[in-house]
């Protein structure tokens, strides 16, 4: 079990991942430099959070040029998992790897706050040990974290169970009051049809300890583990 | 005189300091000359004002493993093989110009002070000063200095964990930013700011030099801001995406253990790079400016020599590194350019190409004229302030709920939300305590940090005003559970050729010095910033101390608010909550509510230490929910935001409506709220009697009331909603 953390010019929390990975939960990592194309031996790569390319022009729209993105396409059509953390997401998006894109956040600033998330789905890799409407601490940081879809894409995201996490209030309201960013449906993470690919504004790696405030991140990765132990 | 007055003051020198260079060279400088010596005799870079007065603080310890002055940053080691790097620094007068670029590159410019140590920036804080809310300046200055902060510090996946924000109209015209940074390095492995060896490859890395910033130190920084005056072109324009990369670059580039020397490229750029690494050498060097990679054609050796462009910095390699370091740069999409090599005779020579444009002695550029001014024309009696005692017209829950949404006291959330303060997850804890704690991942310790000053006071009496900025400093850490270690300041002061304002300096640093001595905290590091005034206003006289705390990490950090409901809150440091109507002296209260600054505060140093050191104590027992200095607003503002902060309620029988006024919102120092579970208490009364550190019962904490006895009734809502509303945002 080898999960593999990409690192392009800007990346930031590449770091925080490798840490909570392998130092906090013990599961081995690796970095992976962007301009890397063989990926074979990573069962899951994870795109951290950051300013890839100071995310000038538009976020992840220079990182979607890397040497890496090729071989993420055969990677992730091979069936192996991904996950995109905020910048990472964005990057995912543009690439094309998952629908949608993130706007601008509603209220038009930076924002970095304590949210709390309501588990969507749980028939994938990346959430199988939570329960279905589990609450979560987990906290964003991003300026560009305003999900969008044209309505027959969320559509098909709604219906397919692609949904992998909401914004919600501390006991489970999803109504917009709750909605840091202004995302469609209150969406905080999707998944591609596949579901090997998880795309979420939060950072999961900023929750896999008790001096931290939250253990919530954790699960993510255990989740993932077991998937892979699971099928291998 | 054979330059004429136009050409001086573009580079801030004055006749008498022109003629002095003539002497020094025998000749008369040539333009490239003269704009060496206009940088390194700035006030910015020579520090001509205050260079001998900050000679007298306090800068070692046993833990100090860099002073102030010998390196860019102080150092101190924390154990555990680590040291801590640390340093605030001011970028005002180009945040007053264009404030989102300069405040974006006053964090840039620190960031590169403290990877020059060869530190991982690990921390920012900001301490912010501006003028009266409201005033579409003021407003257009405060958005954006924040936006500028959040857009530099966030992309480079530093957190900004702390700070403090104040609003006097004093600020109106110059607006204060000063921005501190914390690294981390292993004790053995701080880097050197000097070229060390004659041969030394000198490496620019980084951006492109271009026309940004000419001028910075000398036209901008060093004198008056008026208000008439374009200098936009001075400021220079930042690029935090090329920042990263120079982090990452240079981090790896030291780590080869090739890399003699590391210099940031700050004010004057380098001009003050190579002479300030050639003079701790005692070397010379050698620069071509044909070989400095430029934004633009036809840069000349001047313009290239004084450029401030942002995201540079210079390393000193053994020629037969020099491939292997270019590598490194390469790898990150930045360049490394060999542009001069560091030489036997002490000058500093310039070509352009072939032709050499300048030749200087490096001592005759570090040795700036240093100036004192005399003050005894100031009548010391007139300093003596009397409080003014206005008459009440608010009753005492109306002027709590108005100082708590005042915005000098309220919830700085709004700000606080748009930096980052968790990347890098060493944030235990954040903005809106006392002060910041982050873990040092790998070893047994914490930090904790905070950065203060009552500028109110230091106007009132400088000298007592700074002890209790130190003292406050001090206080933010220890309420955390931390041991202050070390100091940085940053000496924000108007025009030093003013006796009155020469006064306040010295005063300023006396009083410092004095505070850092009795803490045991030396002030490794600093910046002053002069001339912060225009032809309306001047500042106060505001020495920002920034504090640095260590703890082992087997003590649980102590947070501001309330924990939990039916816990005993105490005040440590008093015996008293009937407070003489003297503690009003520069108060919040009268400042706020009826515009009137006046007084005299008032510390007693020795109490000070010994309540910091009780609280500490108590948290390194486990015996503390919560801890909370008592500063602006008094006792019942402290008692406020404990309440907001933990959206607990609090109940106490000891207020009367005798003079509530002082008792309430009077600021005597050396105070800490505490709470704890009741089964505690026995123990924590016994513990401050037997070190003999006052302490009282104030009261207990409850779910949603907030009533101080006869004085105050009201509920956690009423005073939350009046406490998040101080300042603009959503």
């Amino acid at each position: 079990m080898l999960f593999g953390i990409i690192v392009f010019p800007g990346t930031w929390s590449d770091t925080d991942c490798f840490y909570a990975i392998q130092d906090v939960l013990g599961f081995r990592a690796e970095y992976v430099w962007h301009e890397e194309t063989d990926l074979s031996r990573f069962d899951c790569l994870i795109l951290p959070g950051g300013f890839s390319y100071g995310d000038y022009l538009r976020t992840g729209s220079i990182a979607k040029l890397s040497p890496i993105i090729a071989s993420l396409d055969s990677y992730i059509n091979s069936g192996k998992l991904v996950i995109g953390i905020c910048n990472g997401f964005q990057i995912l998006c543009e690439c094309g790897f998952l629908p949608g894109v993130l706007l601008k956040n509603d209220c038009l600033e930076y924002r970095c706050v304590q949210t709390n998330l309501k588990v969507a789905s749980n028939d994938h890799a990346f959430s199988n040990l939570y329960n279905i409407d589990k609450i979560l601490d987990i906290p964003i940081s991003h300026g560009e974290g305003n999900y969008y879809a044209d309505q027959e894409t969320i559509s098909n995201l709604e219906a397919n169970n692609q949904i992998a996490f909401r914004y919600s209030s501390p006991g489970g309201d999803t109504s917009a009051e709750y909605n840091p960013n202004g995302s469609i449906n209150n969406i905080a993470g999707i998944l591609n049809a596949s579901k090997n690919v998880l795309g979420m504004m939060p950072h999961p790696e900023r929750c896999c300890e008790s001096i931290l405030g939250s253990e919530d991140g954790a699960l993510i990765f255990k989740s993932i583990s077991k998937w892979i132990n699971k099928n291998i | 005189m054979d330059i004429d007055k136009k050409t001086l003051e573009e580079i801030a020198l004055s006749e008498k300091e022109y003629e002095k260079i003539i002497e020094l060279l025998g000749r008369s400088p040539n333009h490239v000359e003269l704009g060496l010596f206009g940088a390194m005799w700035s006030e910015h870079c020579g520090y001509k004002h205050s260079k001998h007065l900050i000679k007298t603080l306090p800068s070692k310890s046993s833990r100090v493993l860099s002073e102030s002055g010998q390196e860019n940053a102080g150092a101190i080691d924390i154990g555990d093989g680590y040291a801590v790097v640390f340093k605030v620094e001011s970028h005002n007068h180009p945040s007053a110009v264009e404030p989102f670029q300069g405040a974006a590159t006053g964090v840039g410019g620190i960031v590169r002070d403290i990877l020059a140590m060869g530190a991982r920036p690990i921390a920012i804080l900001n301490s912010l000063r501006f003028g009266t809310l409201g005033e579409s300046k003021t407003d257009h200055i405060f958005g954006g200095v924040v936006e500028g902060i959040s857009w530099y510090g966030n992309c480079l996946g530093i957190p900004n964990v702390g700070g403090e924000i104040y609003f006097d109209a004093c600020y109106q015209d110059n607006p204060l930013v000063n921005a501190l940074c914390v690294g981390l390095v292993e004790s053995d492995n701080i880097a050197s700011s000097s070229a060390k060896s004659i041969g030394n490859s000198v490496l620019l890395v980084g951006a492109d030099t271009g026309r940004d910033g000419i001028h910075g130190a000398s036209g901008l920084a060093s004198r008056n801001l008026d208000a008439e005056q374009e200098m936009r072109p001075t400021v220079q324009v930042g690029n935090p995406f090329l920042e990263k990369l120079l982090i990452e670059g240079c981090l790896e580039a030291l780590a080869t253990g090739h890399v003699e020397g590391i210099q940031d490229l700050g004010a004057a750029g380098l001009t003050s790079s190579t002479v300030e690494a050639a003079s701790k050498a005692e070397l010379g060097i050698f620069i071509n400016t044909s070989m400095v990679p430029t934004r633009e054609d036809a840069m000349s050796p001047y313009e290239i020599m004084l450029s401030e462009s942002q995201e540079r910095m210079l390393l000193f390699v053994r020629p037969e590194y020099v491939e292997e370091i270019s590598n490194i740069f390469t790898k990150w999409g930045i360049y490394a350019t060999q542009i001069g090599e560091v030489i036997k005779e002490p000058h500093i020579e310039v070509n352009d190409g072939t032709k050499s444009v300048a030749k200087v002695p490096i001592q005759f550029l570090t040795e700036a004229p240093s100036y004192s001014t005399d003050t005894s024309s100031i009548d010391l009696k007139s300093l003596n302030n009397i409080l003014h005692q206005p008459d009440p017209s608010l009753s005492a829950q109306n002027s709590l709920l108005s100082l708590l949404e005042n915005n000098n006291i309220g919830s700085r959330q709004s700000v606080f939300q748009k930096y980052d303060s968790q990347v890098q997850t060493n944030t235990i804890i954040g903005p809106q305590h006392s002060a910041a704690v982050l873990r040092i991942k790998d070893t047994t310790r914490m930090i904790s940090l905070s950065i203060d000053c009552n500028s109110r006071y230091c106007y009132l009496d400088s000298y007592i005003g700074a002890q209790i900025a130190v003292a406050e400093a001090c206080r933010n850490v220890s309420c955390t559970g931390a041991t202050p270690i070390a100091l940085t300041d940053c000496l924000n002061f108007a025009n030093p050729e003013r006796p009155e304002i020469y006064f306040q300096l010295e005063q300023s640093i006396q009083g410092m010095g004095l505070a850092a001595r009795t803490f045991d905290t030396p002030i490794v590091s600093g910046n002053a910033s002069l001339y912060n005034q225009s032809d309306l206003s001047e500042i106060y006289p505001t020495p920002i101390i920034g504090c640095l705390g260590v703890m082992p990490n087997s003590v649980t950090p102590v947070k501001s608010g309330f924990t939990e409901v039916d816990a005993d809150v105490f005040i440590l440091g008093t015996n008293t909550l009937t407070l003489e109507r003297d503690s009003l002296s520069g108060s919040e209260y009268y400042s706020s509510l009826y515009q009137s600054v006046t007084g005299s505060p008032k510390i007693n140093l020795e109490l000070e230490l010994q309540v910091q050191s009780l609280c500490r104590d108590l948290i390194a027992k486990h015996v503390i929910l919560s801890a909370h200095d008592c500063s602006e607003g008094g006792l019942a503002v402290a008692l406020a935001e404990c309440s907001c902060i933990g959206s607990i309620g609090f109940i106490s029988n000891n207020f009367n409506l005798n003079d509530w006024e002082a008792d309430l919102f009077g600021e005597s120092q050396s105070r800490i709220i505490i709470s704890c579970r009741k089964s505690d208490s026995q123990s924590i009364i016994e513990q401050a009697q037997m070190v003999n550190v006052p302490i009282i019962h104030l009261g207990t904490t409850t779910d949603y009331k907030f009533k101080l006895g006869e004085v105050i009734n009201t509920d956690v809502s009423t005073l939350t909603s009046a406490w998040s509303s101080a300042l603009p945002g959503k």
